[in-house]
């Protein structure tokens, strides 16, 4: 519990950082770039290092490309709905496209991890 | 070679209510812990996707549209689709930041055994700051990525915004 509690303080601490940084940046677009920031992977791994050694941080890191594909895959569409579809824009709130793209990520990274773990 | 400014506005940050860092921090601990939970339960595998889930990307996103709108009505005009537009570019940064994503989990996952950590961790951190610095560059120069810029370029407008 402890450990969970310890996990929770470092990963929340690290994003607001992160996030932090992408508030005071301008321009919006180079803002951006905080929002796949390593907030959560360098809280994680950090951890993970201390508590599991270099060989279990090295397999996490390994899976994190792919988690990092598809987290590409799922920026990109939510860039290519909000800047080039007038009416999806239109009707649809940020956050619902935002929220609802996450379907994206899990498929695009659950899809990916399983291609790998076949081979 | 072409000189873009980046600059940093320390006032943005009176600007955020306090809530809206207290939903950043329940969303970055509780991906955390999950990620945590997965690893421990499915093995490290499994867990590794999820150092690299969009955990506050649908807030900030949102955060951008909505404080572009409050902008917008305080001047009483409606901000909707410009604030669209302007979380829409914050997503295509977010794509090029994924790119400097994985060049960060293959830093680690190619140097962690052999290097000491603490130097992995920082080095992998700057592959990612130069991977996206570099592609933001390129995007906002001659070698842009078209699939990102509206075909009425609206965008431009509110892009240095």
């Amino acid at each position: 519990m402890k450990e969970m509690i310890f996990r929770f303080v470092v990963g929340g601490t690290a994003v607001c950082f992160f996030s932090a940084l992408g508030d005071i940046l301008k321009p919006k677009s180079f803002a951006g770039l905080l929002g796949a920031a390593p907030s959560v992977a360098l809280a994680t791994l950090s951890l993970t290092l201390l508590a599991d050694g270099k060989n279990y941080a090295q397999i996490e890191a390994r899976s994190m490309v792919l988690g990092g594909f598809a987290f590409f895959v799922y920026a990109a569409f939510v860039a290519w709905l909000l800047v080039r579809h007038e009416s999806v824009r239109k009707r649809f709130s940020v956050l619902t496209i935002a929220s609802s793209s996450l379907l994206v990520w899990f498929s695009v990274a659950l899809g990916a991890f399983y291609a790998a773990s076949r081979r | 070679m072409k000189l873009l400014k980046v600059e940093i506005d320390l006032s943005a940050l009176k600007q955020i209510k306090w809530y809206e860092y207290a939903i950043r921090f329940l969303f970055g601990g509780a991906v955390t812990v999950t990620a945590g939970l997965i690893a421990k339960r499915w093995g490290p595998e499994l867990g590794g996707l999820f150092l690299a889930f969009p955990a506050i990307f649908p807030a900030s996103v949102t955060l951008v549209d909505k404080k572009e709108k409050e902008k917008k009505a305080k001047a009483g005009i409606d901000g909707t689709n410009r604030g669209r537009l302007l979380a829409g570019l914050d997503a295509a940064g977010a794509t090029l930041g994924s790119l400097g994503l994985i060049g960060f989990a293959i830093a680690v996952w190619t140097l962690i055994v052999d290097h000491p950590a603490w130097l992995v961790l920082l080095a992998a951190t700057f592959a990612w700051m130069f991977i996206s610095g570099v592609l933001w560059y390129l995007r906002k120069t001659k070698y842009g990525l078209r699939i990102f810029q509206s075909r009425h370029h609206q965008h431009q407008d509110i892009s240095s915004h």
